[in-house]
């Protein structure tokens, strides 16, 4: 069983329907007892960074997560819920994150022209830098489906794929069993769910 | 780069597709459901479902069939019409909308966008404004651009993005049904003033009309169409395909 992970942040409809469709068991959930029992865990997020990782600080669901995957269970953070991997964040001062992840979470505006939009929001082309499982199914140029205004930096060891936007920004990442997203998979039709597809199989 | 999107868009009322729909190979053909499923296989980009039900019971069977679609279909749905409140917006996020779609409410509401914004997000409030030109200006139209509201259209679109609105669909009534291409002069007006993505609707004919589109404003984020569509006059496949041969970034199906 998969668990997501419920503290609050952001609408879980679509990820919950994506694995029905898939024919995959997950569970929405925010109960510790069901966290660990859950064999991969995905962790999701739309919002503020600061609000997301003090609500997943005060539940206590941050100390846990970082315990279940010191056992080298899987884990997937998808766009605020990856963003949340990394060591810290800038956005409106400076968060704390979960630091299952070296790097950190800077505003796009200032490293790309300001002729582009923030948020950036549409598909994308994923350009690879290495291989993952995650992306078995997933073609070098597939598009992906991506609303964010911040994205990672100083975390090029563990990129595994970045999109173009006026600079390179960081699409994918992989350390041990911790996964990252920065778009939806959910909201990226055939290619997005072959994605959850793979995180299943790991 | 971000590819330029194509949104089919479905006026839906007691459960069908209003503007009626011919294609080969679809049976249930007025299904919002199968048509919504058969335009994510084609390779639109996102689709807005547009609720023109007036009853509270016709409420309740658009947001059943949303809930339907969202659990079959995977990308970017955003839903309009009859958005008044908050509440409304619960109401259709918590059925898998993504993004939601604010245009006579917030004439009648004008706090509408920034509450919303505030409680969930500005990628999430789409501002969608009908303008038709009256006297020389561009004027705000309401009641699906049955009435004049006296508001001047740059202005309001000005002020909608500085409440938080972070898309804007504008529907030209000037070039709506007369197929004969978007409406650029318009177009360009708004896509100069604001710094969120511009959705262009009202006035597409044929492939070339987005193709027009896309290479005069480059600021354009996306095309948005209905009866060419469902009438297969245009297919997705092959506007896609003819967009990449001019090299407009386009996001193809493999």
């Amino acid at each position: 069983m998969i668990a997501i992970i419920d503290y609050g942040v952001g609408n879980l409809f679509s990820l919950k329907s994506s694995f029905a469709s898939l024919g995959i068991p997950a569970e929405v959930t925010s109960d510790p007892a069901k966290i660990r029992a859950a064999d991969r865990l995905i962790l999701p997020g739309v919002g503020a960074f600061g609000d997301a990782a003090e609500k997943l600080r005060e539940s206590g669901l941050k100390e846990l997560i970082s315990e279940e995957t010191r056992k080298g269970k899987p884990l997937l953070g998808i766009c605020l819920g990856m963003q949340l991997l990394f060591d810290k964040s800038e956005e409106y001062g400076e968060h704390e994150g979960l630091g299952l992840i070296p790097g950190r979470v800077t505003a796009m505006r200032g490293r790309i022209p300001d002729s582009l939009k923030v948020p950036a929001m549409g598909w994308n082309a994923l350009h690879f830098r290495k291989d993952s499982a995650l992306f078995r199914y997933v073609e070098e140029g597939d598009c992906v489906y991506f609303v964010h205004s911040y994205s990672a930096v100083d975390c090029e060891a563990d990129t595994v794929a970045v999109v173009e936007y006026g600079t390179d920004i960081t699409a994918a990442v992989e350390k041990g069993s911790v996964y990252g997203c920065q778009f939806h998979p959910e909201k990226s039709g055939t290619v997005g769910l072959s994605i959850l597809k793979a995180f299943s199989e790991l | 780069m971000i590819t330029k999107r194509i949104i089919p868009c479905l006026d839906v009322r007691d459960g069908r597709v209003v503007k009626g729909v011919n294609f080969e190979g679809l049976r249930d053909v007025d299904s919002p459901v199968a048509l919504a499923d058969y335009y994510s296989r084609s390779g639109a980009d996102e689709l807005v479902f547009y609720d023109i039900t007036a009853s509270s019971d016709g409420r309740r069977i658009f947001t059943e069939i949303l809930r339907e679609t969202a659990k079959k279909v995977f990308i970017p749905l955003t839903v309009g019409g009859g958005i008044n409140t908050v509440a409304d917006f619960d109401r259709v996020l918590k059925s898998g909308a993504d993004k939601v779609s604010v245009n006579s409410g917030a004439i009648k509401n004008p706090g509408l966008i920034e509450e919303a914004a505030r409680l969930y997000g500005n990628q999430c409030v789409v501002l969608s404004v009908d303008v038709k030109r009256v006297g020389g200006e561009f004027r705000v139209f309401a009641k699906g651009g049955r009435e004049d509201t006296g508001i001047e259209a740059l202005s309001w679109i000005r002020r909608g993005v500085e409440s938080g609105a972070g898309e804007i669909v504008l529907n030209s009534i000037d070039t709506d049904g007369v197929k004969q291409g978007f409406d650029l002069e318009m177009l360009r007006a708004v896509s100069e003033i604001v710094d969120v993505p511009v959705i262009a609707s009202g006035g597409a004919g044929c492939i070339q009309d987005f193709i027009t589109l896309f290479k005069t404003l480059p600021k354009v984020d996306a095309g948005l169409a209905a009866s060419i569509f469902h009438f297969g006059e245009v297919k997705i496949r092959d506007l896609k395909e003819a967009m990449q041969k001019e090299e407009i970034p386009v996001r193809l199906m493999r």
